[in-house]
């Protein structure tokens, strides 16, 4: 297929629902609203049976009845039977994109199997992309399009996603609504019967809109094809991978899922690695993970710099670091820990994790950060205990004393300050271009904490703990390694 | 199922690409047995070699730390006459006793997704249990051939260990290549096991090698 196809089906100008339905517990129902409900940019046309509206949108009975040129994508929610006239007649109205949800296809027998060939030989002969059958849909956030049978519709941002199970999809996007890194475009492959995960990924990889990619698979049809087409996009941008059967008992469940063949997952495994593709063993970590290559600039090299506002931290995340292949927990280097000195007190630990032991004055903490951050030695700065004082400040707030008792004015300094020093963090990681990953489970137990607002407002992933951000920083730097050893910057 | 080379063959086309491999004799006869360890210095292998014989140890067809002209011409007659009518063309092979704390394997598989493999792993009587094993999809570059060996959980095992030191890694890299080189040369090749790739004084050497061909 080739780029303009695409190009209809992520940023069309105009959407032909097909098979709108009246009743909200249909999928004909709830494609239309979602692409209403969201706001899309361009026009909306749909079709049914009766030619009765829904919600406010006019319907025709048949597609001949509508304008020509005015939409280039079709969201069939129609039978499957009544699917092969219907493309012939979007063809004819301009369409160059469709995304099929219809079911009855490769997933259904024989005669399904049957019924996908000829489905994708007619949208081939008339010159339309055809996505799916049987899969969820298709969401843009440039154009504000959610084409889709399920929610969520994420925030926009700049991962482009595409799986071959719809139900993860969702899952991605609603990490996405949760941490607020947000998502260029998002496709359900389906039965993938003429477009596949890697075909999305590989327009993805030129998108300007997409700066990573996030993909789910199970079955492969061909894993040397499957191999360089991956290896052709890790090469554009990163690539985050999970593949569903990874275990044997997980691949039983994936051949019955997707009919496809298994393979040692150990190869896989080294596949992946020598594409330069991360691979995620859980949704929650590649997402994550896709939502830092989005975020944050690559390391330069291996060595991460700790800074804490107290101790259990810094040894818990020094812990991490250590198990972690590929990481270094750096020894602090004597200017670096003569510069520190200057601005803290005697009892500050000397040494990486930086542990302030409570010793920050009002401007303290951005300080230390810069003069960390700024060392040559320091390739990535792992940022804690963020958020305390505006946690306290939401009990005082909550409490019976507010805003009484001086409470009103020491509640909105610290909030301030908690804001101030997560968006600092992100000034200071885009200033040096190094990677600065705020942690705090603050960022799961009250997304209203002003240290998260601070860092979603910057743009940035607050990650639920400092595991996870060693784990993501990981992923980091095994894929600046990968291009470094290749010299591929 | 395809065709096995010899060992002494299945080295020999490993080694034309680079994989380090001991010096070896084959010889037809006891007498030739002890004047080749002569040559080659005590202590030697001996091991019963042909084209149709794969499983040597199974079948009690090797023999180990032989110390002397005597005993290397008793056990090279012992070999010949333990061959059987299906072994075909059979000759002993004498080689270094190779010592070294440390093990790997090497080798290529065919996998049916992703075509030829190359694969290391930790060897030794543990190597199962371990299942310290790494894969790349042929060819391979070096730079491939580093990222395996950085893959293998038991890093300790490259570095300096009981005395010996440091596992030479760009020779380590010589084999993973070489076997890659080997499989690009050879369409015909389905699969080659090195095993073991005992390491001496921290070079890595293949001590035993089977070569497997489409039929």
């Amino acid at each position: 297929m080739k780029r303009d196809n695409f190009d209809a089906l992520f940023d069309p100008k105009g959407v032909i629902v097909a098979g709108a339905s009246t009743h909200p517990g249909k999928f004909g129902f709830v494609a239309l609203h979602n692409l209403l409900a969201a706001g899309y940019k361009g026009k909306v046309f749909a079709t049914n049976l009766e030619g009765t509206p829904v919600l406010g949108i006019d319907t025709v009975a048949d597609i001949d009845d509508l304008p020509a040129g005015e939409a280039d994508m079709v969201f069939v929610c129609t039978p499957a039977a009544a699917n092969i006239e219907l493309l012939r007649k979007c063809a004819g109205k301009g369409v160059r994109a469709a995304f099929i949800t219809s079911a009855g296809y490769g997933e259904a027998g024989p005669k399904g199997i049957e019924a996908q060939h000829e489905l994708v030989r007619i949208a081939d002969e008339l010159g339309i992309l055809l996505a799916g059958p049987n899969g969820q849909g298709v969401i843009s956030t440039p154009s504000s399009m959610c084409a889709q049978i399920v929610a969520p519709f994420p925030p926009r941002g700049r991962i482009g996603i595409a799986s071959q199970s719809g139900n993860f999809v969702s899952s991605f996007m609603n990490y996405a609504q949760h941490y607020g890194v947000g998502v260029s475009r998002a496709v359900s492959a389906g039965n993938a019967a003429m477009v596949t995960v890697p075909d999305y990924l590989d327009f993805y990889a030129d998108d300007p809109e997409t700066a990573v990619g996030l993909a789910y698979v199970e079955g492969l049809a061909d894993g040397r094809e499957f191999f360089e087409r991956i290896r052709a996009v890790a090469e554009r941008m990163p690539l985050v991978l999970v593949k569903g059967g990874a275990s044997e008992v997980g691949a039983r469940a994936a051949a019955s899922h997707t009919g496809s063949l298994a393979t040692d997952d150990r190869v896989f495994d080294g596949a992946c690695r020598q594409a330069g593709v991360v691979r995620a063993p859980s949704i929650e970590e590649a997402y994550e993970a896709a939502a830092t290559f989005a975020t944050q600039p690559l390391p330069k090299g291996p060595n991460v710099c700790v800074v804490t506002t107290a101790g259990g931290w810094g040894v818990v995340t020094a812990d991490a670091v250590g198990r972690t292949r590929g990481l270094q927990l750096m020894p602090l280097p004597d200017d670096l820990r003569a510069a520190l000195d200057q601005h803290l007190p005697p009892r500050w630990s000397r040494n990486n994790p930086i542990d302030l032991a409570g010793g920050e004055t009002k401007d303290t903490i951005p300080t230390i950060l810069e003069i960390a951050a700024n060392h040559p030695d320091v390739d990535s700065v792992v940022f804690l205990g963020m958020g305390i004082q505006g946690n306290q400040g939401r009990m005082e707030k909550d409490g019976p004393f507010y805003p009484e008792h001086g409470l009103e004015r020491i509640v909105s300094y610290h909030e301030r300050q908690d804001r101030r020093f997560t968006q600092t963090a992100a000034e200071i990681s885009d200033a040096v271009g190094k990677p600065i990953l705020t942690a705090t489970e603050l960022s799961m137990a009250d997304p209203s904490n002003p240290a998260v607002v601070g860092c979603r407002e910057s743009g940035k992933l607050c990650y639920a703990s400092a595991n996870r951000a060693v784990t993501a920083l990981a992923h980091l730097w095994d894929y600046a390694r990968h291009r470094q050893r290749r010299g591929l910057d | 199922m395809g065709r096995t080379l010899s060992e002494t063959d299945s080295k020999r086309l490993l080694a034309q690409h680079g994989v380090p491999v001991v010096a070896e004799r084959i010889v037809a006869s006891p007498d030739a047995a002890a004047a080749a360890a002569g040559e080659i210095g005590y202590p030697v292998v001996a091991k019963l070699c042909g084209d149709a014989i794969a499983h040597k140890t199974e079948r009690g067809l090797v023999r180990l730390n032989l110390a002397d002209a005597d005993s290397v011409s008793a056990a090279a007659a012992e070999l010949l006459a333990a061959a059987t009518a299906d072994d075909g063309d059979v000759a002993v092979l004498i080689a270094p006793m190779v010592k070294g704390n440390r093990e790997f394997i090497a080798g290529l598989a065919d996998d049916p997704q992703f075509g030829m493999t190359v694969m290391l792993g930790v060897g030794g009587v543990l190597a199962e249990a371990l299942a310290d094993v790494t894969f790349r999809l042929a060819p391979i570059t070096r730079v491939d051939a580093e990222d395996m060996i950085d893959d293998l959980a038991t890093q300790r095992l490259l570095g300096p260990f009981r005395g010996e030191p440091a596992v030479d890694r760009v020779r380590l890299v010589d084999v993973l290549v070489g076997l890659s080189d080997a499989a690009g040369a050879n369409p015909d090749l389905v699969s080659a096991d090195v095993n073991p790739l005992i390491v001496v004084d921290g070079q890595p050497v293949a001590v035993d090698a089977l070569v497997e061909l489409r039929a």
